[in-house]
């Protein structure tokens, strides 16, 4: 008997007291509890749907759209599909979201080092900075800025016209650019080639330097070949330096380059609303390498400059790079605000989408999908670069 | 004796006076002129305010107009017209509320506040206080949609302006606060159907903006819900929020509860606590108290974000303001509506991220 017992004491215990057991019911409960919700949800939707004749199903994206977009970086008319429209959408949000973060990057990184300035006019003008725009919800200040743009400038007649060739109107910001000419195709091949050049010179002074111990003047050597390298191509087509300058003509301007109100207000709030946020995280990257890892490496005889890329750097950039990914997933996420003041980004095509199909559903999951698998592709690639260039730790 | 000759004949030292580090002058010279790279930021900094501020002060104060109407705004003055705010007050703040009955939200939002300042103090954070919070939270409900004795009904979809974006933040993140802890702990869990399900629900609810909740609770809950039920807008909305608030919270709980030693789970349990006295008397009360400055932190966001619900047509205090401006009477002077939107977030949002700072600086003593 007492053999027994001590061989199987959960025998004597009611199931409902054994941590296993109970873990495995609790599990079937919820899990119970969410497919039941689940399909009845999808049970009262399916009814719905019936009753108010919408197909499902993803067979709209084909057809004709029958709405123009505003701004579009393919060709794209009332005429094409759907799916085309949405495309477009997805393009503009990207366009707005790659150039806000390279902006954010470079402006919070300004205003984090900034606030830690020794300078106390340019510290608290920074904190200010970082204070106000933290304060007030970007919608806000989304509009505020759309206002701005399309009230306070004039119409295009009366443009405003601070350098020659750049015009400031409520129809957007023109300003001239290089006419389109073959050469700039290969231009661009030219830069893509210093790219590589510059990453294959990067592993090669790597490895030089960890086995003789010479260092090599890498990013120097790489920003030379970024522009060197398309320069020669400039020049051996004979240097083409024509402008296709803004002209108006009528009631608008014709040639040159225009940011439009929308993207502009939408570009300038996204910015300076996240680079607040960036810049509290430089602060706090910066404020994290203790004095002591500054002194050690003075005490070893290095250079300001090296001390800052070979020391402070590369312990500040592991703790700014968390919250710095997921700035840049907020203002990927924020860059949706733009249906508020009207640029065609993908919610905003979406919306419209929805509104003239009925296709409420497959859209709302369209837009969930596409930003769902932009945050996780991000997520996927910043935890690999953190585990990369995590700390190995004695 | 080269060196003597150096030796002043007089006896005394030709050296100047060390330079002042007290005072103004030693201030200025310490912060403002320590080097030649700061000086000249300082110079140049101090040459853009002088360009800035008085232009700013010309348009907002010396023209500015505060008690006249739009067309005369229009007609006399190339400065503010603050006369947008002071025509309009009423309507920015308190929206499509019955007007007679405008003070049973004017009563909503000093209880409110009053709530709010008394939690400040971290003495009072007992049982009463949550009491307290209770009572205020229900009389808030009752003092808005009326319905008892006394108090006519004003339905939900005449809330507007100030008093429903505090709504919604206040009772977002009441709701959405026991829910992210939920969200958390399950998280934590080693239960693996759980722990997925709810690493699903807050990855999705993380990776996906805020809007995109909103139009599915404007378009897609109608659809949910069976054949005669419906919930109203307000409702539905504050029900995305608080999805959306407790998926923020949960990951920030869960920083807690990875904060907090192995031993003092393992002491628990070989105190022979179980799972829920465990969490309750043992990690939370740690865990929680560890996350209170971000949690203020999500507070503040979702006090913000409730402004989107522009979009999806409820009338917050951003909306009441732009339908203002839609008036053909003060159409065109946006700047002056939303400066003025922007400072009352902005005296919120500070109010609480400087209370965010200060318990961070009480809670670092040890836990």
């Amino acid at each position: 008997m007492n053999g027994t017992l001590s061989h199987s004491p959960a025998q004597s215990a009611p199931f409902w007291n054994d941590p296993d057991k109970r873990a495995i019911i609790y599990q079937i409960i919820a899990l119970a509890i969410v497919l039941s919700a689940g399909y009845y949800l999808f049970h009262n939707t399916r009814a719905n749907l019936e009753r108010q004749n919408i197909a499902s199903g993803f067979k709209f994206l084909q057809k004709e759209s029958a709405f123009e977009i505003g701004e579009s970086l393919i060709s794209y008319s009332a005429a094409d599909s759907y799916g085309k429209a949405l495309l477009v959408g997805v393009l503009n949000t990207l366009k707005v979201s790659f150039i806000g973060m390279i902006l954010t990057v470079i402006i919070g990184t300004i205003v984090g080092i900034s606030r830690l300035s020794t300078n106390w006019l340019v510290a608290k003008l920074s904190a200010i900075y970082i204070e106000v725009l933290q304060d007030i919800p970007l919608l806000l200040q989304l509009v505020f800025w759309y206002a701005i743009f399309y009230e306070t400038f004039p119409s295009p007649r009366q443009a405003v016209n601070p350098m020659s060739g750049v015009f400031l109107t409520n129809r957007g910001i023109m300003f001239p650019i290089p006419a389109s000419h073959p050469a700039h195709e290969f231009m661009f091949y030219a830069f893509l080639t210093a790219c590589a050049a510059a990453f294959v010179l990067r592993r090669w002074a790597r490895r030089r330097q960890d086995r003789t111990g010479k260092a090599f003047p890498v990013i120097r050597v790489s920003l030379g070949m970024l522009f060197s390298f398309p320069a020669v191509v400039w020049l051996f087509f004979g240097s083409p330096s024509g402008l296709s300058v803004p002209v108006l003509s009528g009631f608008n301007f014709e040639g040159g380059m225009t940011i439009s109100p929308e993207f502009g207000a939408l570009l300038l709030g996204l910015v300076l609303y996240t680079s607040a946020f960036v810049a509290e995280a430089v602060r706090a990257g910066i404020q994290s390498v203790s004095h002591g890892q500054t002194e050690a490496a003075m005490s070893l005889g290095l250079k300001p400059g090296l001390v800052l890329n070979l020391v402070i750097l590369p312990q500040a950039l592991r703790v700014i790079i968390p919250p710095l990914t997921s700035q840049m997933l907020n203002l990927t996420k924020n860059s949706s605000l733009a249906v508020a003041i009207g640029y065609p980004d993908f919610v905003s095509v979406a919306n419209t989408t929805i509104n003239q199909t009925g296709q409420a559903i497959e859209g709302i999951v369209l837009i969930m999908a596409v930003y769902l698998f932009l945050s996780l592709s991000t997520s996927l690639f910043m935890n690999w670069y953190s585990k990369k260039t995590a700390m190995v730790e004695r | 004796m080269e060196t003597e000759n150096n030796i002043n004949p007089t006896g005394y030292d030709d050296v100047r006076p060390p330079v002042v580090h007290t005072g103004v002058i030693g201030w200025i010279r310490k912060n403002l002129f320590n080097s030649w790279f700061n000086s000249i930021l300082t110079l140049i900094v101090l040459y853009a305010l002088w360009k800035i501020i008085p232009m700013l002060i010309q348009w907002a104060f010396i023209d500015g107009l505060w008690m006249t109407g739009g067309a005369q705004c229009r007609a006399e003055s190339d400065g503010a017209c603050w006369s947008i705010i002071t025509a309009n007050f009423r309507f920015i703040i308190f929206g499509f509320y019955p007007q007679d009955s405008q003070w049973r939200p004017f009563v909503c939002m000093v209880l409110l506040t009053a709530l709010l300042l008394v939690s400040r103090n971290r003495r009072y954070w007992k049982k009463p206080l949550g009491l307290a919070w209770i009572a205020g939270l229900i009389i808030m409900g009752v003092l808005m949609y009326g319905g008892v004795p006394g108090l006519e009904r004003v339905e939900s979809d005449k809330w507007s302006g100030l008093p429903l974006t505090m709504l919604l933040s206040v009772f977002g993140m009441v709701a959405a606060y026991p829910f992210g802890v939920l969200l958390a702990l399950g998280r934590r869990s080693e239960m693996p159907a759980i722990k997925t399900i709810c690493i699903f629900y807050i990855e999705l609810i993380r990776g996906v903006p805020l809007i995109s909740l909103l139009f599915m609770s404007s378009i897609l809950f109608p659809l949910f819900l069976p054949e005669g039920l419906t919930i109203n807008k307000i409702l539905r909305a504050q029900a995305a929020i608080i999805m959306f608030t407790a998926a923020y919270i949960a990951e920030v709980v869960r920083g807690g509860l990875q904060a907090i030693p192995r031993g003092q789970y393992e002491a628990a349990e070989s105190m022979g606590l179980s799972y829920y006295q465990k969490m309750r008397l043992v990690i939370l009360p740690q865990a929680l108290k560890i996350v209170i400055p971000p949690t203020v932190g999500i507070l503040v966001s979702a006090f913000k974000d409730t402004s989107l619900v522009v979009v999806i047509a409820l009338y917050d205090l951003l909306a009441t303001a732009k339908s203002t401006l839609s008036n053909p009477e003060w159409m065109g002077f946006s700047v002056e509506a939303y400066i003025f939107i922007a400072i009352i977030y902005f005296i919120c949002c500070y109010a609480m991220s400087n209370y965010s700072r200060r318990l961070e600086r009480e809670l670092e003593t040890g836990r």
